[in-house]
């Protein structure tokens, strides 16, 4: 296979662009939480650093940067050091897979919106969710602390609860589109957006995506009230900040998952498709804010309940009269 | 149906978040926007003047004794005319709680509490007030009380001749 080189130059420049712009996305979608959550609880939120305290994510950076990095006593060394790259790494790793824009044609070239455009896009994004689990659990079985370890325990237990049901979610999603590739996902959409042939599997996916991004009501790994911080109890400076760096990363690209797989991806009229795909990744992102300034924590047994007896049925059955309803129709 | 009155409670707690988001800060920005005190805000102590000009303050140590933190310490002394005063007079500020029992505990009134709550320093030395800090030249919140016209001590004036107090009565007289 050859390969072009104004292609390589091409994809690297895509790359280097979603990496920069994923990452300051992140760093005030963090400053957009703090901000909704002041105005939902009546307070104004960060305001001092910066014209409406817009620059708060940079002073934020330069905190975490120059705090002491700290390793407990008997912790896993390596681990321990490891466990915030492999929570955050392969977050952003997913979005290699989301197209979030309509293809262009540059230098003779059709340049894809997509940093890879792979066969198995799906099930990609499916195997690195499951991959940055392994992040908390072994960020919170090295700490050497009992409240990291109940954190991690948790997130394990969420991960088999709610990956299950968010798997089987997606399974309609391929049956209409008849592929795992996500541009070809997107583009079964471009007359009627998934959500209405299937608003039980979008309200499945939403659920398991909260979960996913350990978000309220499903924030049991880190529970503040419960487990000082969960798995990150024992993380300081940018180890910390690289948790906390990845969830947010982890609410985007789940949230642009989300639009790709149910509503429409960068389909929709009048607006060019990039600001399309990144309004509905916004409104995801908000849905979640909103979410944590009004409802409060499951229990850990609820979260189980839920998964096995409520979530994981109802996409089965999902799924057979999916299959029923496209045998009927042809 | 249960599973229906679950969501539209979940929904109802959205829709009560989602107005408060439209709704004002009730956020006071402290160094530039500063709130008035209630006149009988309790902060800084001060030590009070009666009506001519005389220090209210006894010292008779009763501030000091209902303080729960023992900050305010003094010692008594006595004037040529026999009126009683403070020779020095000290609240720690570092460890006030301001609860205003000394301002209860006071008979005189001497000891008062006023709204001024800006007194922090950058060394805790600095919060120890003496005498000469706390005292003003003025009655504070009850501009006409004067304890010796009211006390029946021959201070200021004969014994019996004060506010509201009949002439000393001659003991041998109320004998049967």
């Amino acid at each position: 296979m050859i390969y072009d080189p104004i292609d390589i130059a091409l994809i690297l420049v895509k790359i280097g662009l979603v990496f920069v712009v994923i990452l300051t996305l992140a760093a005030y979608l963090v400053f957009a939480e703090r901000k909704v959550l002041a105005w939902i609880q009546d307070r104004k939120g960060p305001n001092r650093a910066g014209p409406f305290g817009l620059l708060q994510p940079l002073a934020d950076l330069i905190k975490l940067l120059t705090k002491e990095d700290f390793r407990p006593i008997g912790a896993d060394k390596w681990l321990f050091y490891l466990a915030p790259a492999m929570a955050a790494i392969p977050a952003i790793m997913i979005f290699a897979v989301i197209p979030f824009g309509a293809p262009l044609t540059l230098f003779g070239h059709t340049v894809q919106m997509q940093v890879s455009d792979l066969n198995v896009g799906l099930l990609l994004f499916m195997a690195l969710s499951s991959v940055a689990v392994y992040g908390v659990a072994l960020g919170g079985w090295a700490s050497n602390s009992k409240y990291a370890l109940l954190g991690s325990i948790r997130g394990l237990a969420q991960l088999i609860s709610y990956e299950l049901s968010m798997g089987l979610s997606l399974v309609p999603v391929v049956m209409l589109a008849r592929s795992f590739r996500l541009s070809d996902i997107v583009n079964a959409q471009s007359g009627c957006w998934f959500i209405v042939y299937q608003p039980l599997a979008f309200t499945i996916f939403l659920i398991s995506i909260a979960a996913e991004c350990k978000r309220i009501p499903f924030d049991l790994p880190e529970a503040e009230g419960e487990l000082v911080a969960g798995y990150h109890t024992e993380y300081s400076g940018m180890r910390f900040g690289l948790f906390f760096v990845g969830e947010y990363i982890n609410i985007i690209v789940l949230g642009g998952l989300a639009a790709t797989f149910f509503l429409g991806g960068w389909h929709g009229p009048w607006l060019p498709p990039v600001i399309w795909f990144t309004l509905k990744v916004f409104s995801f992102a908000f849905l979640f804010i909103w979410m944590r300034g009004t409802m409060p924590r499951l229990r850990y047994d609820q979260l189980m309940h839920f998964g096995w007896k409520v979530l994981t049925p109802l996409a089965l059955v999902n799924i057979v009269v999916t299959g029923w309803w496209l045998v009927l129709r042809g | 149906m249960k599973i229906l009155s679950d969501i539209a409670a979940l929904l109802t707690g959205m829709w009560i978040t989602w107005k408060h988001i439209f709704r004002r800060p009730v956020t006071i920005q402290y160094p530039e926007e500063k709130r008035t005190p209630y006149p009988r805000y309790r902060a800084r102590i001060v030590l009070t003047r009666d009506p001519d000009g005389g220090e209210r303050c006894v010292a008779c140590q009763l501030c000091s004794a209902s303080c729960p933190v023992d900050c305010i310490t003094m010692q008594s002394a006595e004037g040529p005319d026999g009126r009683r005063y403070a020779e020095w007079f000290r609240i720690n500020f570092a460890r006030c709680i301001f609860c205003g029992l000394c301002a209860e505990a006071c008979p005189t009134l001497a000891i008062q509490m006023t709204p001024d709550f800006e007194i922090c320093t950058r060394d805790i030395m600095d919060l120890v007030y003496e005498k000469e800090d706390l005292l003003i030249d003025g009655c504070g919140k009850s501009p006409d009380y004067n304890f010796y016209r009211h006390a029946g001590i021959g201070v200021t004036q004969p014994r019996g001749s004060g506010a509201e107090e009949k002439p000393p009565v001659d003991v041998r007289g109320l004998l049967p």
